[in-house]
């Protein structure tokens, strides 16, 4: 049997619904993980990724360490992914790119009803937040996109085991969609 | 009577008629989001770029057919260019299909699916447009404008002039004609062609959005060649 082919997945500025998506593969990840060996990823915990076939990026760069995380994945990744709406143009995250972001953090810790002990966070452990939301192919060079907020679970199965099979991975029309 | 043909298959065409409207007439879809066949053709969005023989590329919706045409329509090479071009109004405004109402239902979409796009491919413009909430009945969200220029032609038509096309390259906007500029003093209403007209999000009549669930909505099954030709769109 061909060696398993490695993935290493990541959420920067997405909501893991793109993550969701891919679980709702079911019973089909007991075929994958037949196929695949997952590397870092929030399923398997592995803090940093070793050089992998594929690396699935949900979300948007929004920070120093959006950044950081993308380059590892890029520079580990022989093929490298943009999933869903947030990964390819920003998505809702971005929507903030029109709002000058001390205005949104002032916002949302400071004037916001409720708040108790108003202040920005400021902890060093903290990743400092860029000016505005970027999709990831402004940072690094991207292989392939699978658009939807998710990608359906079929979008998933189709791409990944397109390329298990060592085809040009394609999208029929019923699985191309951007909400 | 006199023909062209596209992409080999043979085309009438009757005195007068464009490519664009000929094509039509005969069920070859022709990808475009300014043509409307109510107006005067505008040839802005030029994705109904097409090829002559003679390598020629022409806009279908403004140019005349003319016998004996031999016109490329649905090759590789076009259709390239023209998920290039959707490419580029993606990244010139702010399209966030997941938080727009006219998602599923948008001609924007529409070709964009039809061409097969996976991605924006160009550095996003992130453009600071805004928004006319102001009107009761109708909203105009400005970030998804493509200034395919529809919303002015149908207005003009039924003599309100209530919009234009100001500005240039990231500043090109869309502007009202009122006193403060603002959608509640214009003469715009509801049922104003003008106010239903729009390909995209970009105009839309308040209280109708997500009739249609999802799976149920005009592109989510349906290619818009399919849509077009049998005479529906998302406008
Ligand atoms: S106008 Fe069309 S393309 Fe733009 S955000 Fe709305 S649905 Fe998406
Ligand atoms: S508001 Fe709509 S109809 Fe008017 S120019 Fe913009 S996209 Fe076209
Ligand atoms: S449809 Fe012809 S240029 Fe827009």
């Amino acid at each position: 049997m061909a060696a398993k082919l490695k993935l290493a997945t990541t959420s920067l500025a997405g909501c893991f619904g793109c993550h969701m998506s891919f679980l709702d593969i079911d019973e089909r990840i007991m075929q994958l993980v037949e196929l695949v060996e997952f590397d870092r990823s929030p399923l398997t915990d592995i803090k940093n990724c070793s050089p992998c076939d594929i690396g699935l990026i949900e979300g948007g760069v929004c920070n120093a360490d959006n950044v950081h995380v993308l380059r590892e994945f890029r520079n580990n990744c022989r093929i490298l992914v943009a999933v869903g709406a947030c990964a390819i143009n920003g998505g809702l995250p971005a929507m903030r790119n029109s709002i000058p972001l001390e205005d949104c953090l002032r916002e949302s810790y400071v004037n916001c009803i409720g708040i108790e002990n108003p202040q920005i966070p400021n902890d060093p452990e903290l990743p400092l937040l860029l000016n505005q939301v970027h999709p990831i192919h402004e940072v690094v060079r991207i292989d392939y996109s699978l658009p939807g907020c998710p990608p359906s679970a079929d979008v998933f199965w189709k791409f990944l085991t397109d390329l298990i099979e060592g085809h040009e991975p394609s999208l029929d029309y019923d699985l191309v969609y951007y909400d | 009577m006199a023909h062209i043909t596209i992409d080999g298959q043979i085309v009438p065409f009757e005195a007068g008629q464009t490519v664009m409207e000929a094509a039509m007439a005969a069920g070859v879809y022709i990808p475009h989001l300014c043509h409307h066949p109510d107006f005067t053709p505008h040839g802005s969005c030029r994705q109904c770029t097409v090829t002559l023989k003679n390598g020629w590329n022409i806009t279908a919706c403004t140019a005349r057919a003319a016998e004996g045409q031999e016109i490329s329509n649905n090759t590789e090479e076009l259709n390239l260019v023209r998920k290039r071009l959707t490419q580029m109004l993606f990244v010139e405004g702010n399209h966030f299909c997941p938080a727009c109402e006219k998602t599923g239902n948008c001609q924007l979409q529409g070709v964009a699916y039809h061409l097969n796009m996976m991605s924006n491919h160009y550095p996003q413009f992130y453009a600071l447009r805004d928004l006319d909430a102001t009107h009761p009945d109708i909203l105009l969200d400005r970030n998804r404008c493509i200034f395919c220029n529809l919303c002015v032609r149908a207005s003009h038509a039924e003599g309100k002039d209530v919009f234009a096309i100001a500005g240039r390259g990231i500043n090109k906007h869309l502007v009202v004609n009122s006193e403060s500029g603002k959608l509640i003093d214009s003469e715009l209403t509801a049922d104003d062609r003008a106010a239903n007209i729009c390909p995209t999000g970009a105009l839309l009549v308040k209280g109708k959005a997500f009739q249609a669930p999802i799976g149920q909505r005009l592109y989510d099954h349906h290619d818009i060649d399919e849509i077009t030709l049998g005479g529906r769109h998302g406008g």
